[in-house]
């Protein structure tokens, strides 16, 4: 057990990188020999289901794989009972993951055991934003001005609606009210969809969801976006609304509140896989990105494009680890022992 | 059961519902008991701003016990206490494990050798032991089915069935 | 009349020979995936989704909503036949569905669902067609508070039905209600009634208690009886569906009570299983037949499809012009939309018109081609019964095995089927009903957390739920129908005293 865990913690992303050069070279060391299994620790229709099915078509559509990717969905506690069956199943090559924050909230909030270090960082495919959105009709036109509102309404008077309970919703309506000095009443709802159809029925004051959810109704009209929890700006310059795009929305942090998050859309496999097997998924789902339609459903959900693969993916998860791990500690969400 | 003989009828033997309706009953007071144990954990009491995590189970626990012991004095108490009807006869129940027992073999068997091959035995035993019917006859059947369910879930639906600890058919590819 | 012009340019859309095969295609699919248990209407389609990534959207979505159409068939023949719902708004099926089948009376069985499914799916297609904008803002006045309502409705209107002691019922129900609050808790995230056992985090899924209870518990009922259970005499020819046919127009007030409960459901978002229940329940409290419900009357299969089907279809609705998935096939079909490239939701109607248009005829469509289908295999579903149960019963057995094991990749799930098969014979013998534990297990958790979201938007004050005209009309509706009976014994005592 120590001894795979220290082999994927110091090795193993040196291995990775060593497997990325040669994927580059025509012929590749190793494919799978059967069927992989893509598993999805969210129920169908989410964001990672949805992620998970496009790649899935992607790769039947442009024969990326001779054996064929299955997505299994496990969302069983959480997420955690994919993350689970991943850890047990040590060395198997033919078993991937998608993540979301869950990787980090789930055991953190029900002391379920497992944490990636169970497993083995394959890539980072993208960043999910996350964006402050009001009803349309309320008068708020800048995040100031909401939050003043909510400063004067007094403490749990404006309810925020999210996904879930102590995962990244909740975190950054926590973050929000550290940050802004006020207090919301958060009602976690079951998916991201049904949050933004209760602020457009104006059940909930604001949502924090994912752009891809709440996009539909932005471009109605019936919602409006006050700013991006990225540090910088969404790139997306075409328009979106009548007058929008997704790059004129402000950062949180350039309309004075002072905090950011992403959530990691990432690969893992299990511990103990070979090194040319992971270059072999980081060759795939490079092979992936260079698609238009990956290209098209980037742009369409304002994702931050960033792609990492090897030690720097692994520094980047355990940083955000521990950052989720202040977050939660902060907001008094970690599992009692 | 001992004062069956002085009912004066001839009571076929068997499981009694008398003992049967206990039987039942204690085992939903149990299940209660331990819904009821988890929601004072989780807390179960009413806060200021609506109901606890334990505050439902803690009421639909103590709902279950209050009706299990409602049954349950029912059968000592109740008017019909007097009453000696069979819940399930021997011979019966006999019937009934041939088929129960086979298939709790079948699920075990699902978890070493996976469920293609685990259908194939079960169906084609099912067959002989209680159909009678000819060992070539109930093995062609047992294979059809699983060869078909095979084509079915791995091949167009693309859904991985549960291969066993064993995996006997990991020549296969899937 | 600018709706029929539309429509009708929507048929020229959809009426490809390549789209007609696309819906043959799919309905068949459809039924297959909605007569294996577990696979179900929407996994099914998620797991069919990729493969239409290669077509146009519009056949790529009549497809896939066709094989929607053959799975809501499909769902209704396990339930007539063996006793098995294969989705959630079959259960209220099986009530009167499988005690006529066991009467032989199987194809009629089958001819009344699938019609009444046909019916209800083409009433909820029609108010699309001209009710579209008007209809989706209704969904939006749709909180918590009136979300629990609608679920406290469909509890009243089922409630207090049975005639098995009412101690029994309450054990049953509250049963329901524990194992549905098993596994994460959504309002506080916390793990419930795990007792440190991780494989429990997922909780008990519906189809698992359902497969084993109804099942499996059948299989072992029957076999007490010894083997004499040699297949059951169905009639196997088309003049059935004809007969059949004869016999359902006294139903007109039923269907149609059934049609507006569906479409309110789908649209609301309540969904399917709530709209069954409810239909059945009301229907029951309604019909003059009322107190023969449970022992085959054709009524009773009428008024949970008619209602399962228009929700099932009415619910697309909200998903088009929302972007709100009114159930979790529809759900998937919205992943679907993304893939594709389109937007669901308010703008969908304006900028992708064949799109939107070329789906609503092949709703039309669809529903009719899936119907004539069904209908032209009923001799075949009801020659089924005619295998003896030496050979069907292990080959039930396997199929519940495969489907306990689909809803969730468990090995796990399919040795609590087993448990729930012994305890399906037990409680059916003792007479606990096991209607009512399904109705809580379905509906409980979904239930819970529209109360506890409800209760933390008014912090904690109940009168959330009697705070505005529609929430409070719909728990006054409820309340009714649970002290219904007691109202209908006051007048009969009135009666008698009068006389």
């Amino acid at each position: 057990m120590n001894i795979q865990r220290a082999f994927s913690r110091g090795l193993l992303p040196l291995v990775a990188a060593l497997g990325f050069m040669t994927a580059a070279s025509p012929v590749a060391a190793w494919e799978p020999t059967k069927s992989v299994e893509f598993i999805i620790p969210a129920g169908t229709g989410g964001g990672a289901d949805q992620m998970a099915r496009l790649i899935q078509g992607i790769v039947a559509k442009h024969n990326l794989m001779k054996q064929a990717l299955i997505p299994v969905n496990k969302s069983g506690g959480a997420g955690a009972e994919g993350f689970l069956e991943l850890k047990a199943a040590k060395g198997d090559p033919h078993k991937i993951i998608i993540t979301l924050s869950n990787l980090f909230t789930t055991p953190m909030a029900t002391g379920v055991p497992f944490n990636w270090k169970d497993l083995t960082p394959v890539a980072m495919l993208s960043l999910d934003n996350f964006v402050l959105w009001v009803n349309s009709e309320d008068p708020y036109k800048t995040p100031k001005e909401y939050l003043d509102a909510v400063k004067k309404g007094g403490p749990n008077a404006f309810k925020m609606g999210g996904t879930g309970s102590k995962q990244e919703d909740q975190i950054i309506t926590v973050a929000i009210e550290k940050a802004a000095g006020v207090k919301f009443t958060y009602i976690p709802f079951k998916g991201g969809g049904a949050v933004a159809t209760q602020l457009v029925g104006k059940h909930i004051n604001s949502s924090v969801n994912n752009p891809i959810e709440a996009v539909a109704q932005w471009r109605a009209g019936s919602l409006r976006a006050l700013c991006v929890f990225d540090d910088q700006r969404m790139p997306y310059k075409d328009k979106v609304t009548a007058t929008q795009s997704w790059n004129d929305v402000p950062t949180c942090k350039e309309a004075g509140i002072p905090m950011d998050y992403v959530m990691l859309r990432g690969i893992f496999m299990p511990a103990g896989v070979p090194p040319d097997v992971v270059a072999f998924y980081v060759d795939l789902f490079n092979k992936v990105r260079a698609t238009p339609e990956w290209k098209k459903f980037m742009e369409d959900g304002a994702f931050n494009q960033t792609f990492m693969t090897g030690k720097a993916y692994a520094d980047w998860v355990a940083k955000a680890e521990s950052l989720h791990r202040d977050l939660m500690k902060e907001a008094g969400f970690l599992a009692k022992p | 059961m001992a004062n069956k003989q002085d009912s004066g009828e001839v009571v076929p033997s068997g499981i009694s519902v008398r003992a049967a309706e206990i039987a039942v009953a204690l085992f939903l007071l149990t299940l209660g008991g331990l819904v009821m144990y988890d929601s004072v954990r989780l807390g179960f009491r009413w806060v200021g701003d609506g109901p606890e995590a334990g505050y439902f189970p803690f009421y639909i626990a103590v709902l279950i016990c209050v009706s299990s012991l409602g049954v349950l004095s029912q059968v000592f108490f109740g008017k019909r206490r007097g009453e000696h009807k069979v819940f399930v006869e021997w011979d019966q129940l006999r019937l009934v494990l041939s088929v129960l027992v086979p298939a709790a073999i079948f699920v075990f068997g699902i978890q070493m050798i996976g469920i293609y091959v685990a259908s194939v035995a079960y169906i084609a035993f099912f067959m002989v032991w209680l159909g009678k019917y000819s060992w070539f006859k109930s093995v062609l059947l047992g294979i059809a089915v699983s060869v078909a369910t095979f084509m079915m879930f791995e091949i167009w639906f693309k859904v991985p069935l549960f291969k066993g600890a064993f995996n006997p058919l990991s020549f296969l590819g899937y | 009349m600018e709706e029929i012009n539309a429509l009708f340019h929507g048929f020229s859309v959809a009426l490809t020979p390549f789209n007609l095969m696309l819906m043959v295609i799919g309905v068949v699919l459809g039924v297959l995936i909605g007569v294996l248990p577990g696979l179900g209407g929407a996994n099914g389609i998620a797991i069919l989704l990729p493969l239409t990534f290669t077509m146009p959207p519009t056949s790529a979505v009549i497809m896939l909503s066709c094989i929607y159409w053959g799975a809501l068939f499909g769902g209704a023949i396990t339930s007539i036949l063996f006793n098995i719902p294969g989705e959630p708004w079959s259960v209220a099926t099986t009530f009167d569905g499988y005690p006529m089948a066991q009467q032989g009376k199987a194809g009629e069985a089958l001819t009344t669902a699938f019609t009444s499914s046909f019916i209800g799916a083409f009433f909820a297609v029609v108010m699309i067609t001209f009710l579209a904008p008007l209809v989706a803002k209704f969904a939006l006045q749709f909180g918590p508070p009136e979300f629990f309502s609608v679920f406290f409705l469909t509890f009243c209107s089922f409630i207090g039905m049975g005639k098995e002691p009412p101690f029994k019922i309450v054990a049953a129900m509250m049963l329901g209600f524990a194992l549905a609050a098993v596994g994460i808790d959504t309002v506080t995230g916390q793990l419930r009634l795990i007792f440190g056992w991780h494989e429990l985090m997922r909780g008990f899924d519906f189809l698992i208690a359902v497969i084993g209870l109804f099942g499996i518990g059948e299989i072992l009922l029957s076999m007490e009886e010894g083997l004499s259970f040699q297949g059951r005499t169905a009639k196997i020819n088309m003049r059935i569906v004809i007969e059949t046919w004869k016999k359902l127009p006294k139903f007109w007030l039923t269907s149609l009570r059934s049609c507006i409960i569906g479409c309110w459901m789908g649209i609301t978002p309540g969904g399917a299983t709530p709209a069954s229940f409810m239909s059945y329940g009301i229907a029951k409290r309604m019909s003059p037949d009322g107190g023969k419900f449970g022992t085959g009357m054709p009524e009773g299969i009428v008024a949970p499809e008619t209602a399962a089907h228009a929700a099932g279809t009415a619910a697309l609705l909200p998903m088009l012009s929302l972007g709100i998935p009114g159930s979790p096939t529809a759900a998937v079909l919205l992943g679907g939309l993304l893939i594709w490239g389109l937007q669901p939701g308010p703008l969908l109607f304006v900028e992708q018109k064949d799109f939107v248009w070329g789906l609503i005829a092949s709703m039309y469509l669809g529903n009719i081609v899936g119907l004539i289908i069904v209908l032209t295999c009923v001799p075949l579903f009801a020659a089924i019964l005619r295998i003896p149960f030496s050979i069907v019963a292990p080959v039930i057995i396997v199929i519940c095995a495969i489907g306990a094991f689909t809803v969730n990749n468990a090995m796990l799930d399919i040795w609590f089927m087993l448990l729930f098969g012994v305890m399906g014979y037990a409680f059916k013998k003792l007479s606990y009903p096991l209607a009512p534990l399904v109705l809580a297990l379905v509906l409980g958790d979904q239930a819970e957390d529209a109360f506890r979201q409800s209760m933390l938007i008014s912090q904690g004050d109940v009168r959330v739920f009697f705070s505005n005209g529609l929430v409070g009309s719909i728990m006054a509706l409820g309340l009714l129908m649970l002290f219904w009976p007691l109202i209908g014994r006051m007048k009969a005592a009135l009666r008698k005293s009068a006389a």
